[in-house]
């Protein structure tokens, strides 16, 4: 199975939640166990959150997600073209927000790393962010 | 969608929304500082009854007004948390200073 999706969206907070639906419907053809869509939704969620408050700073542009999914695996990439990261080991510690006065708890990337397998950050300060985050979607029986 | 505080005898109640993520916790953030600084509140009691969704977004949120509502000498509570929101909760370790409870 084979299959690729791309969505493009307004960086505003009332599309977190229209972008981790449209994810989850996207995958819905990999047969996944509803932990496996909630696990995907958070991620997604952490993913498209930074990307309006960090890399936008709350202004709006645009944020796109790129969907791949290949046999079992799901593959999803974030990417915004805001301000970009200069640190990045740096701000995926847990605990480790740029922003405490938005009482941001700094959980993001912990999040996004315990519920996908594999979370990767490509960043350029002034260019933009792209997360890229792989889940294997295990078998089940219909 | 519209977050609205009930007050009984200085408890602030608040009925989550089914998604608790960044767009929603601002709302709450304004709605429970707005009736925490303006009346005699000692205790602020969450309401997951209905919410099926929780990111960090929410755990900033309930960490925000434990600190405001320790400042001020009260505490916050999180009641009718159930499966996935209350695994995140307890993932995230805020329920060692906010215990959940039924």
């Amino acid at each position: 199975m084979k299959n690729t999706m791309k969505l493009e969206f307004d960086s505003i907070s009332a599309n977190e939640s229209f972008a981790r639906v449209t994810v989850a419907a996207f995958m819905t053809q990999m047969n996944p166990s509803m932990e496996e869509v909630a696990d995907v939704k958070t991620a997604v969620s952490e993913a498209v959150t930074n990307a309006i408050i960090h890399g936008y700073n709350n202004e709006v542009h645009k944020i796109t997600i790129f969907g791949k999914i290949e046999n079992d695996m799901l593959e999803l990439k974030v990417v915004d073209q805001g301000v970009g990261i200069e640190d990045i080991p740096k701000v995926m510690e847990p605990m480790y927000t740029s922003r405490p006065d938005l009482e941001r708890s700094g959980m993001g990337f912990l999040f996004m790393e315990a519920f996908m397998d594999e979370v990767q950050v490509e960043s350029k300060p002034g260019v933009g962010t792209t997360v890229i985050m792989k889940k294997k979607i295990l078998k089940h029986e219909a | 969608m519209e977050i609205e505080g009930k007050i009984t005898d200085k408890s602030l109640i608040i009925q989550l929304p089914q998604e608790l993520d960044h767009h929603s916790a601002d709302q709450i953030c304004r709605e429970t500082d707005k009736l925490a600084t303006t009346e005699d509140i000692r205790e602020i009691i969450f309401d997951f009854s209905r919410t099926t969704f929780c990111d960090s977004s929410g755990i900033g949120m309930l960490m925000g007004r434990y600190k405001m509502m320790n400042a001020l000498g009260g505490t916050v509570r999180a009641v009718q948390v159930k499966g996935r929101v209350a695994k995140i909760l307890m993932l995230s370790g805020i329920t060692k200073i906010i215990p959940l409870e039924s």
